[in-house]
């Protein structure tokens, strides 16, 4: 019934390759990128931006970051909440020290120095793999979070050791503190998370993604037949890295406003890009959305049933978030190694079908 | 004490003589965490995340068991109304011991039972992700069970500084060592442990069969030996090594979540120990102990301080570019 590829005549190698080749499926990517970009931003109020919307689409971004590196290229990565630091710190200091400078401009750089910073501890990975890879990716973690905790130029000796999002504008359009409109945050963040989701499937499916599944795949292999395993592995940290930094700089300037190093892009926050993952499906671009909406869904949801409609104390619905989270992990692991992606694969399959068995 | 000012002994080396036997003492508790990790590893080639949880979870159940507090307490209550929290007595701390010694062995069975024996054949990081999600788990039910406030953990070991040591090295440097009793305590408990896991593995009918799994799953599966028997054997005894190790870090410095990080402490130890060594998870213990303690001593007051979250996980990532396989560990053979 959908999914149909029947009378869809590609007659073009350019119609051959594109994304979305079936009909369908198009028709679904270009109603949600409507419905997101003309319809939601009418609607949208504060209580839904922050507490989903903006949520979901920075840690979008950074899930997809960290799939391009665990994901595709398999290398094993539990620092991203130190790269997401560096993302965020790069842009307070970008946007202090150029206050007249556009927010895009910031973003991208800072998009840009985390890609450096994460290529250097990338360097590693070219003599460790596994998860050896994943602890020497622990130090950066802790160095990080670390540094910008203890050298006060960072955080500009402000005497909490906090940063604060001065207010910023794009084209007149205040998008960073306490005064930016919900729209225009959200609209912000979905531009980026657009354009990262676009630039990475088309990455992940070109010359650069087949050398980094290669590399997942057998790097011993991979390096016979040709791939070069010093350009694939740093390429694939430095393009995670940039996006782990745009994430990074969008989750302090736009959403939260104020951080605090060690608690906002602690160790937790390494492992939570990392569940996304996993449950959204290791190697998929569609997978990284799934699982940073259904981890960033999933705490408001109990947050309203278990508090709200059951009036239990929240400290038991916060232990069960606990609970639910490793539970679910381990199934999906069991179960459903692809994750949210596969189950999508295979609903797909079975649309195809319906309602005919056969 | 205070320093004398006619001090033979330079004030700066004494210091840190103190700081080196100080960090011994740190060595070998992570050691002793690093050792369920190794265990573990060798014979399941699982790279269990969850240790460290593990130790938190035995601490707080013997916390509970000892204190007779009513497992779930906040959930009944919170379900069923009433304000149920102790059963109104306390167990003396030995049978508390045994019982969660029988605590851990069920939870043994119950990872092999519900998770391990599922993901049998899959890739080492695939495992290693589900014991991640099985200490947030475990977390979760610990909070629940035993609610997750700060507890103080007393089962009679000695504590405080040791007089003898302290007298002695007086008399020596004129300048007093400050040694943990807890600390001196912990290093016995350890070595009698490690002694008793080496005869375990070397002697027992139990212990032959683990090492034989852990060289060979298949060949051990053709000679009669029970894999999933083994697997919870092991995940039995790495249960028993974090009890001991939740005993020591628990009395040290209370039972709260922050236990379950020494987890990650551990990594860099076996990092540079090897994964498949049990001397090398002692020897990187004592040296990632002495390391930081030292660094923080000598160039921590130079760049800030609080250079210990750190400096493990760099020692070892800088070991780890020139001796991939760490000290004692296996060399990594690769085919295609």
């Amino acid at each position: 019934m959908f999914y149909r590829e029947a009378g869809d005549y590609k007659v073009s190698y350019q119609q051959d390759s594109q994304t979305f080749p079936i009909k369908f499926d198009r028709y679904r990517y270009f109603l949600v990128m409507a419905v997101a970009f003309l319809v939601v931003p009418f609607f949208v109020n504060d209580y839904w931006a922050n507490a989903i919307l903006l949520p979901f689409l920075i840690y979008s971004i950074a899930a997809i970051g960290l799939n391009i590196l665990v994901g595709y290229c398999g290398q094993v990565s539990l620092g991203t909440g130190g790269f997401m630091a560096v993302g965020a710190y790069a842009c307070y200091k970008l946007m202090t020290a150029f206050p007249e400078v556009s927010m895009f401009v910031h973003v991208l750089l800072s998009g840009g120095i985390t890609a450096l910073v994460c290529v250097a501890f990338g360097l590693p990975s070219l003599r460790i793999k596994g998860f050896y890879l994943a602890v020497a990716t622990l130090a950066a973690q802790f160095f990080l979070v670390w540094l910008f905790n203890r050298v006060p130029w960072f955080y500009n000796y402000s005497a909490s050791g906090q940063i604060n999002a001065p207010e910023r504008d794009v084209f007149g359009v205040i998008v960073t503190g306490p005064n930016a409109p919900a729209w225009a945050t959200y609209l912000f963040s979905l531009i980026f998370l657009t354009v990262c989701a676009i630039v990475a499937r088309n990455l992940t499916r070109g010359t650069v993604g087949r050398s980094w599944m290669a590399i997942r795949d057998m790097d011993i292999a991979a390096e016979i037949i040709g791939v070069n395993p010093l350009k694939a592995k740093l390429s694939a940290f430095g393009v995670s890295g940039f996006f782990i930094g745009i994430s990074g700089a969008l989750f302090f300037a736009v959403y939260l406003g104020a951080v605090e190093v060690g608690e906002a892009f602690g160790i937790t926050k390494s492992f939570l890009v990392l569940f996304m993952v996993i449950i959204g499906g290791l190697g998929s671009i569609f997978g990284s959305f799934a699982g940073a909406a259904f981890l960033v869904l999933l705490p408001v949801v109990l947050k309203v049933v278990g508090v709200d409609l059951l009036g239990w104390p929240t400290d038991i619905v916060a232990h069960f978030q606990l609970v639910i989270v490793g539970a679910l992990i381990i199934v999906f692991l069991i179960a459903e190694p692809h994750g949210i992606a596969q189950l999508w694969r295979v609903a797909k399959e079975k649309l195809r079908l319906w309602p005919f068995p056969h | 004490m205070p320093l004398r000012e006619d001090s033979s002994v330079p004030e700066q080396l004494v210091f840190a003589m103190e700081v080196t036997l100080n960090g011994l003492m740190a060595g070998v508790l992570y050691a002793l965490v690093a050792l369920g990790f190794v265990l573990i590893y060798k014979a399941s080639g699982i790279f269990n995340y969850a240790q460290g949880v593990m130790a938190l979870f035995a601490a707080m159940t013997l916390v509970g068991i000892m204190n007779g507090q009513v497992p779930f307490a906040h959930l009944i209550n919170a379900i069923f109304g009433g304000h149920v929290t102790h059963f109104g007595w306390t167990v003396p701390s030995f049978v508390a011991i045994v019982l969660t010694i029988g605590v851990m062995v069920l939870l043994a069975w119950m990872v092999q039972h519900f998770v391990m024996r599922h993901l049998v054949g899959q890739e080492p990081i695939i495992l290693f992700m589900a014991t991640i999600g099985l200490a947030y788990l475990l977390e979760g039910v610990a909070d629940l069970m035993w609610g997750s406030e700060i507890k103080t953990l007393d089962v009679g070991l000695p504590q405080g500084i040791n007089l003898w040591i302290d007298e002695t090295t007086f008399q020596i440097f004129d300048y007093g060592f400050f040694i943990d009793n807890l600390d001196i305590v912990a290093t016995i408990i350890a070595a009698l442990l490690v002694a008793g896991l080496v005869a375990f593995a070397q002697y027992t009918k139990q212990g032959r069969a683990m090492r034989a799994v852990a060289d060979d799953h298949q060949a051990a599966l053709s000679v009669g030996i029970s894999l999933s028997f083994i697997w919870v054997l092991v995940w039995s005894v790495a249960g028993f090594v974090a009890l001991v190790a939740g005993i020591m870090w628990g009395t040290k410095s209370g039972v709260q979540f922050s236990l379950s990080l020494i987890a990650l402490k551990a990594l860099p130890v076996l990092m540079l120990g090897g994964f498949t060594s049990i001397p090398g998870a002692i020897v990187g213990g004592l040296i990632i102990g002495v390391g930081e303690k030292l660094f923080e001593f000598l160039i921590g007051p130079m760049v800030g301080g609080a250079t210990e979250n750190w400096f493990a996980y760099v020692l070892a990532l800088l070991f780890l570019v020139f001796r991939p396989q760490g000290l004692f560990g296996e060399k990594i053979i690769e085919r295609v």
